[in-house]
């Protein structure tokens, strides 16, 4: 986890040149921020870092740092960071995207990649909008939201990451708000130190499209309990959550997905089958 | 002719921000540099606490050069300059204490240093930025980080757990701020006052019906 052989780095020293384009305003700069703050606290160096993302305005995160980065397919996220991890243990490796990215398009690689439990961190900038398309309802959308694209609101269900990701066997599960970049840089990086499949959820607002949601500063505060790592207790908080609370919500101890590092069977053995 | 008196009389206001004393009176020390700043007499308190405001300068410089960042991406040039010149303050800021401790960089990892507060004492939240914004909203966001770090170096310099030295040199750090806080508030009455409807947009990002 340490940095080999130098100083530990600033976080400037993880941001890129490439100035972001994102709404000025908008949710995702402290996100950035915060990550940067966290890859320092944890005194990694950008090089032993990779951070991937889908398609999405936050999903741009990966030019802004000065990390390793792979701006993927829309939803694909997941399934590009958990073979980079599996194929190079050694790196530290971040998903991150937006809401529609992660629970729409890529919602089954959600599902599977809580399920496998591999050692990686996915953050999601959750803004319950598609801001890079204008402003269509996502699964994260309150049912009565009204949009000139939504006329009188979806009137569906909203998604709900943080207990789906319980369900499905993440191992530990955070919600931050980005304006709070201090704390969501203590969440990261302990997410990123705790093993196995981390998920951060962090309340990122559009002001563009969902000015609204600038009262979110007033609706958030720090959950009133402890984290557990009973599954069964986090469900009961999860499930009467209204979305509002921050802090590490879950943390388990179920060991992180580890393949084996040698064939199960010598490549002479595996010749033979072909052989027949 | 007036808008050229305006301009001419906001950049004295800005040069006198950029030269004003900050952290513990360096523009006035020559020998009588007080023995608490030099090396050998300073606590282990003092040295914490100016790390402390370093951090606050640099987390401040830091913020202004991002939100310059965001205007010049959005074409609001006049806004991006501002807030660059802002950036270059607060940076002067910081490299002052730097010179006052004799640091030739900071001692510890001073970014490690974790604010309890959501955002740095004189660090506005990115979500106060508008695309459409006007110098007067940067200005007045400005002074509302110089009343968040007064408000901060007030409360060190009242908390009797702190050496009485830390708690003068918290006082006259926030007699500082709120000079800069005057020197800021001059600045604004010498830029335009915003249109009640500066944010409107006759092109908007949000589709059409």
């Amino acid at each position: 986890m340490n940095a080999p052989g130098g100083a530990a780095l600033a976080p400037q020293s993880f941001k890129s040149d490439i100035k972001p384009v994102w709404c000025p305003g908008c949710g995702d700069f402290s996100v950035l921020s915060a990550l940067t703050r966290a890859l320092a606290l944890l005194e990694l160096r950008p090089e032993q870092v990779a951070i991937v993302s889908g398609i999405g305005c936050s999903s741009r995160i990966p030019a802004y740092t000065t990390c390793y980065g792979f701006h993927g397919v829309h939803g694909r996220a997941l399934p590009a960071a958990t073979g980079l991890k599996l194929a190079r243990p050694d790196l530290t490796v971040i998903a991150a995207g937006g809401d529609g990215d992660g629970y729409s398009i890529g919602g089954n690689h959600f599902l599977h990649a809580c399920r496998r439990n591999v050692d990686l961190t996915y953050v999601v900038m959750d803004n319950h909008v598609y801001g890079m398309t204008k402003g269509q309802p996502s699964p994260t959308t309150e049912p009565g939201w009204s949009s000139r694209l939504a006329p009188g609101g979806t009137g569906m269900r909203e998604f709900h990451p943080l207990v789906i990701a319980l369900a499905s066997g993440a191992n530990f599960i955070a919600r931050g708000f980005s304006g709070d970049p201090n704390g969501c840089a203590r969440l990261l990086a302990e997410a990123v130190r705790h093993p196995g499949f981390s998920f951060v959820e962090i309340l990122s607002p559009c002001v563009t499209f969902r000015p609204d949601q600038r009262a979110w500063k007033d609706l958030v505060r720090p959950a009133p309990v402890t984290p557990t790592d009973d599954p069964a207790r986090a469900a009961r908080r999860l499930m009467t959550d209204d979305g509002f609370n921050l802090g590490v919500l879950y943390k388990g101890n179920r060991p992180p997905y580890a393949p084996a590092r040698a064939p199960a069977m010598p490549f002479s053995e595996l010749e033979k089958e072909f052989a027949r | 002719m007036r808008k050229k008196r305006r301009r001419r009389a906001a950049a004295r206001s800005e040069a006198r921000l950029r030269t004003a004393p900050k952290r513990s009176g360096a523009a006035k020390r020559t020998s009588a540099t007080p023995a608490r700043l030099r090396p050998r007499a300073r606590s282990r308190a003092l040295e914490d606490f100016m790390a402390r405001a370093y951090a606050m300068e640099r987390d401040a410089a830091e913020r202004y050069a991002e939100f310059a960042d965001q205007m010049e991406v959005h074409n609001n040039q006049e806004v991006a300059e501002l807030f660059r010149r802002l950036a270059e303050i607060e940076g002067r800021h910081a490299k002052r204490i730097l010179e006052e401790m004799r640091w030739p960089q900071m001692p510890e990892p001073v970014y490690a240093f974790a604010w309890q507060t959501p955002e740095p004492p004189e660090t506005a939240p990115v979500t106060e930025l508008h695309y459409r914004m006007q110098p007067w909203h940067a200005l007045a966001l400005a002074l509302r980080n110089e009343e968040r770090a007064e408000r901060f170096l007030e409360s060190i310099a009242r908390s009797s757990t702190n050496p009485r030295e830390v708690r003068r040199l918290a006082a006259a750090m926030a007699e500082e701020e709120r000079e800069h806080q005057r020197l800021i508030r001059e600045w604004m009455e010498r830029v335009p006052r915003p249109a009640p409807d500066w944010s409107r947009d006759p092109d908007p990002p949000v589709l059409g019906d």
